[in-house]
């Protein structure tokens, strides 16, 4: 009997576990619709619990809410809200660097609930919170003139205590824009975040970027395009405005250039990359001889008759 | 089943496996279902008797054996396993050689099986598959793919002969990924799935009187797949990832190549 029930826990856990996995590869956008598949697919009550579906929910929302860097409208008139590791605080609350707030989130519904002001502990040092802002300021500019949905943060990430020149620290640039036209039955993200790291020792900044773009096409079918890339650059350690123009432009040139690579890539489908799946037409330039292929058959057919095919 | 479906639409179709298989674990009482209407990449096995890679789908399948279209033996043996009647069986010979030039032309490359069997009704059905790696470690000649496979399924029902002619209806799915990986663009992943079916009436007597009719049905089934074929690639390349296209410029239009800022000190 005790194994019996050890067997009936086990399997609830791996169901627990099934049902995170398809949370987690939802598409952009679709966390919600696949959530309400899963339980009308009946996981739910096969789950039999509904504290442990829940669970697994906020579990997996919470990871793909910040994996897609999603974005969220916090009440009054504070803007958007971006749901990302380096903005977390404790579970479900999140800092917004700009607005000097911090958000609680409600991962399931996808909504921010509340705001309260950051607390001086939260926050970096008016030393680092200098070169924070005029980053920002940069960013939100950038931001604005190339994607007409983007939002952007800025984070410190590391030595957010620093009170002046002589030690080293580190921001974070988030960047996250999302298309989601289910009428259209297509769906999109682009996702960007940058490390920059400024060594105070060697008088430089390096930048390291991770971009990705995703996105679903799904009218009767499934595609789907995932697209990675990774960079590198560097640029002087000067004044917070210097570097801030500085760092902007290297990420609106390398974000530039990955789009265009992406255009190339596009572009190369039809005539290089595809052939090596499936031709468009045969080697022979001309589609199959069915007719002919019965012939030749045919008249094997025949010599198999006479004997004299083999 | 229905959201079990809606899920399949969903999930990157690279990952249809691990979804299908966590679908059955869960939903144990509609595995023949799932089975049925959740197309899956095809797997090969390689008849020892002739040295020849065959595909396995569940037209092949007998317990847990495998026909093989070139020896018509069970991979493991099976004995009693089902097998077509000699004469479907002949045509079932006759289209797997043809399919196989067919194969060729179209994807310098890969592995196709014709199957076919009896239905209940009079008539009999086929199903034509094909399997390509066109990775540049498989058999992809350009070298273009990092990744790349193409598994096309292709089901017809072909009804009872009523006054030398016949319904055909063709079923066909295809499944697609291809990845590109170079340095300046990092990889550049597409994957996709499509379903589509026809139906069409057709003489199967339609160009000679002296071709049989056997000859016939290979004729009018390989004309419908080739034509559903080059339409499914089209959709894919011009349609789906035409739209995956269209919304990587709406999150971020290129024309802003032109306004690029430069830094002003």
């Amino acid at each position: 009997m005790a194994d019996e029930e050890e067997e009936a826990e086990l399997s609830e856990k791996q169901k627990i576990e099934i049902a995170k996995w398809f949370l987690l590869n939802s598409p952009p956008g679709e966390i919600q619709y696949v959530a309400k598949e899963i339980v009308s697919a009946d996981v739910k009550s096969i789950l039999n619990d509904d504290d442990l579906f829940h669970e697994a929910a906020s579990d997996a929302f919470s990871l793909y809410n910040k994996s897609h860097l999603i974005s969220l409208k916090m009440p009054g008139r504070s803007g958007d809200l971006l749901v990302t590791t380096f903005g977390e605080l404790e579970v479900n609350a999140y800092l917004d660097p700009r607005t000097a707030q911090v958000a609680k989130v409600d991962h399931v519904k996808q909504v921010c609930t509340e705001v309260r002001p950051a607390t001086d502990e939260e926050l970096p040092s008016p030393y680092i919170e200098e070169f924070r802002c005029a980053l920002d300021a940069e960013i939100l500019k950038y931001v604005g003139e190339a994607y007409p949905k983007g939002v952007c943060s800025v984070y410190c990430v590391n030595g957010k205590d620093v009170e002046g020149p002589g030690s080293d620290f580190e921001l974070v640039v988030v960047i996250s824009a999302a298309r989601h036209s289910p009428q259209n039955f297509c769906n999109g993200s682009w996702r960007s975040v940058w490390n920059i790291l400024f060594k105070d020792d060697q008088q430089i900044v390096e930048v390291k970027g991770k971009m990705q773009v995703g996105a679903h096409y799904f009218e009767e079918g499934n595609v789907q395009l995932d697209a990675k890339h990774e960079c590198k650059d560097s640029t002087l350690f000067q004044a917070p405005e210097d570097c801030a123009l500085a760092i902007s432009s290297i990420i609106c040139h390398h974000e530039t250039e990955y789009l265009a690579s992406l255009e190339a890539s596009y572009l190369n489908l039809p005539d290089s990359t595809f052939k090596d799946l499936r031709r468009k037409l045969p080697v022979t330039r001309t589609l199959f001889p069915w007719h002919n292929t019965l012939q030749f058959s045919l008249t094997r057919d025949i010599s198999k008759e006479l004997g004299i095919g083999k | 089943m229905e959201a079990a479906m809606g899920l399949m639409r969903r999930i990157p179709p690279k990952h249809t496996d691990t979804a299908l298989s966590a679908l059955l674990s869960l939903l144990p009482h509609h595995s023949s279902d799932l089975l049925s209407q959740v197309d899956q990449p095809l797997q090969v096995l390689c008849d020892a008797d002739c040295g020849k890679e065959f595909i396995l789908c569940e037209y092949n399948r007998d317990a847990d054996s495998y026909r093989s279209p070139w020896s018509n033996k069970y991979y493991p043996p099976l004995e009693d396993g089902s097998l077509p009647s000699l004469e479907l069986r002949k045509l079932e010979i006759e289209a797997n050689d043809i399919f196989t030039v067919y194969c060729d032309q179209y994807y310098e490359g890969g592995t196709s099986s014709v199957y076919m069997w009896e239905d209940d009704n009079e008539g009999f059905a086929a199903c034509f598959l094909i399997k390509k790696d066109g990775s540049k470690t498989g058999q992809g000649r350009r070298g273009y793919l990092e990744e790349g496979g193409w598994d096309a399924i292709h089901v017809i029902e072909v009804g009872p002969e009523e006054e030398g002619t016949t319904n055909y209806r063709l079923t066909s799915t295809v499944m697609l990924t291809l990845t590109t990986n170079n340095e300046s663009s990092g990889t550049f992943s597409l994957s996709g799935s499509l379903r589509r079916q026809e139906k069409q009436l057709k003489n199967i007597i339609d160009m000679s009187m002296r071709l049989s009719i056997a000859e016939g049905h290979i004729c009018n089934m390989g004309r419908m797949i080739e034509e559903m074929e080059s339409k499914l690639r089209n959709s894919l390349d011009q349609v789906y990832f035409g739209k995956t296209r269209e919304m990587v410029c709406t999150l971020r239009p290129p024309s802003e190549v032109a306004q690029m800022r430069m830094p002003e000190s």
